[in-house]
């Protein structure tokens, strides 16, 4: 494919693939590892009474009051799931079941009681978003990647999404230590020093953004998926934290990257004439790359058993 | 802050218990309806080898999981060194009981050490040439020195606890708490461990274990504190562990024979 091709067409819905499979997949491995992985969809649940109390207050369908909706829902729900495993000492599976599925329940009534049923709520772009038309039109080609004109043409989800990741880097950079000590052991990290719920708290807030962030560009699939997928398969490749998260993030990038292509030409190559979803299709390289690694990585056996005295 | 009133409504000089390692007054803690442990007073006295003792369920473990800040107490003071907690965390190393993690987590025997140094290398602080001789070092000190590279999962129970014990050890503290460090360990383990403890009693640390075998307390301890809920015994082995403190701690639960053993082993 030429690049006067690629860039206008492939580059853009390819870059925001990337960082948002990996802006989801970095913290994911904290969630996997601390066994909160179903936050993902929690948030992807909670996120549609934010929507739908974002355009009552506001009375318009636009980008930036959803967002804050859906930011604000996430981050109540993920304080209401971490008040109730503290409070009620329960585990947070359980926490989670009960705040998502009540928010969303709410968030159907909301839509329901209101007037807002004749907005057009479109369940099929929520869950695979429209990767695909995050198109660039004002590229003509790589020369573009110079042109500010051009540049300034480019999907607005692109740079959101940029930015979201280099939040989500800096903050494992950042807390890694804390993260790790407090990951493997609470009561201990406590002892030092640490803040530890301070720092739980904030890891779920951190993930309730990139999930926010991802969902509004490429739907809540990809949130689900790579939350879990990248960082389950890299702990099967490698006994250590600091290489699970290297795997989890090349995990993330080839499934960003072979799961559009296929969409896009592996229908074309099986003798079809559309196109699939690139969303759909991401999500299922990352479960296939998931199958693949617990059949077949080094470290896939549960190792806690002493194996010898 | 001057003077404090314990249960028994007498007062504690101050100086007491600004040398005390650990000096917990009136603590209560609760899960749920019933406290764990009800209004409870302790002084650890410094460079002795105390004994949480009490049978299952006591509080042993939920009365240094409050004094350390892991759990919230209903009520109640914790010094260390006459401060807050929060002032001297330094001084402090904590072995929690090792079925408290997941030794499935994806890290090796030295990282796990490393932790110890947190304190140190800070959030960014790079890991250097002297940190890991440090760790080592301490490896080598309960004899886990060749496992250092190996996942925590590959090892066998008595190993991860040295590696626990290891991790304290590289926070250099000045009061050691350990949480049932013999449950379910090998005897080399429990060897290697007491062995340990009575080097850093020489040393003239501190050291403060929950304890269940009342068969080795004379061997292991100078002092214990005997706990049921309510504190019932607090002093030197010879003073507080004998066969009414234990009878009132352990209640039926004890068979009058194992006391009388235990009076007759202490003459």
């Amino acid at each position: 494919m030429s690049g006067a091709e690629f860039v206008p067409l492939s580059l853009t819905p390819l870059l925001i693939g990337i960082f948002a499979a990996v802006a989801c997949a970095l913290p994911g491995n904290f969630l996997v590892l601390r066994k909160q992985a179903l936050i993902g969809d929690a948030i992807s649940h909670v996120v549609l009474p934010g929507i739908v109390v974002a355009f009552l207050l506001t009375g318009v369908i636009a980008a930036w009051p959803m967002m804050l909706g859906a930011a604000g829902a996430a981050i109540l729900a993920v304080v209401l799931i971490e008040a109730i495993r503290r409070l009620g000492k329960i585990e947070p599976g359980a926490a989670m079941g009960v705040v998502f599925t009540a928010m969303f329940a709410g968030g159907v009534l909301l839509l329901e009681q209101t007037d807002t049923s004749t907005v057009h709520l479109d369940v099929e772009h929520a869950l695979y978003g429209n990767l695909e038309s995050l198109i660039w039109l004002d590229a003509s080609g790589w020369s573009s990647l110079l042109d500010p004109e051009a540049l300034a043409g480019l999907p607005v989800e692109l740079p959101r999404m940029g930015v979201t990741l280099l939040l989500v880097i800096l903050f494992t950079w950042l807390l890694w230590r804390p993260l790790k000590i407090s990951t493997f052991d609470e009561g201990y990290a406590r002892t030092i020093g640490i803040r530890t719920n301070l720092l739980g708290l904030a890891l779920v807030v951190m993930a309730a953004i990139a999930a926010v962030a991802a969902f509004d560009a490429v739907g809540s699939i990809i949130v689900i998926a790579m939350f879990i997928c990248p960082p389950a398969a890299a702990r099967m490749m490698t006994n250590r934290l600091e290489r699970q998260i290297a795997w989890s993030v090349v995990f993330a990038v080839a499934s960003a990257v072979s799961g559009y292509v296929l969409a896009g030409y592996g229908p074309l190559w099986l003798g079809g004439t559309d196109a699939v979803s690139a969303a759909g299709m991401i999500a299922t390289m990352s479960g296939l790359i998931l199958a693949l690694t617990a059949r077949f990585g080094p470290c896939r056996s549960r190792t806690g058993a002493p194996s010898q005295a | 802050m001057l003077e404090l009133a314990t249960s028994e409504g007498t007062t504690v000089a101050p100086q007491d218990l600004a040398a005390s390692p650990l000096a917990i007054r009136g603590l209560t803690v609760s899960y749920g309806q019933k406290p764990a442990v009800f209004s409870v007073d302790m002084t650890v006295q410094p460079g002795a080898m105390t004994a949480i003792i009490g049978p299952n369920g006591a509080g042993k473990s939920t009365l240094l999981k409050a004094a350390l800040g892991i759990i919230t107490p209903l009520s109640g003071q914790v010094t260390v060194y006459g401060q807050p907690l929060d002032d001297r965390r330094a001084r402090i190393a904590y072995v929690p009981q090792r079925a408290s993690v997941d030794w499935d987590f994806p890290t090796r025997v030295i990282d796990v050490v490393l932790m110890g140094l947190y304190r140190e290398l800070g959030l960014l602080g790079r890991v250097r040439a002297r940190h890991r001789a440090t760790a080592m070092d301490c490896l080598n000190r309960v004899g886990m020195r060749d496992f250092a590279d190996r996942q925590i999962g590959q090892l066998s129970g008595g190993q991860q606890q040295r590696v626990f014990l290891a991790r304290a050890l590289a926070q250099d503290a000045d009061l050691y708490l350990l949480d049932e460090p013999f449950a379910g360990v090998d005897a080399a383990t429990e060897k290697a461990i007491i062995a340990v403890l009575k080097s850093l009693k020489q040393a003239g640390k501190t050291v403060v274990v929950v304890h269940h075998d009342l068969a080795t307390v004379t061997d292991y301890f100078d002092h214990v504190f005997l706990i049921n809920t309510r504190k019932v015994a607090e002093g030197t082995v010879a003073e507080a562990f004998t066969a009414e403190t234990l009878q009132a701690t352990y209640g039926g639960r004890l068979a009058t024979a194992q006391i009388d053993q235990i009076s007759r082993a202490l003459g």
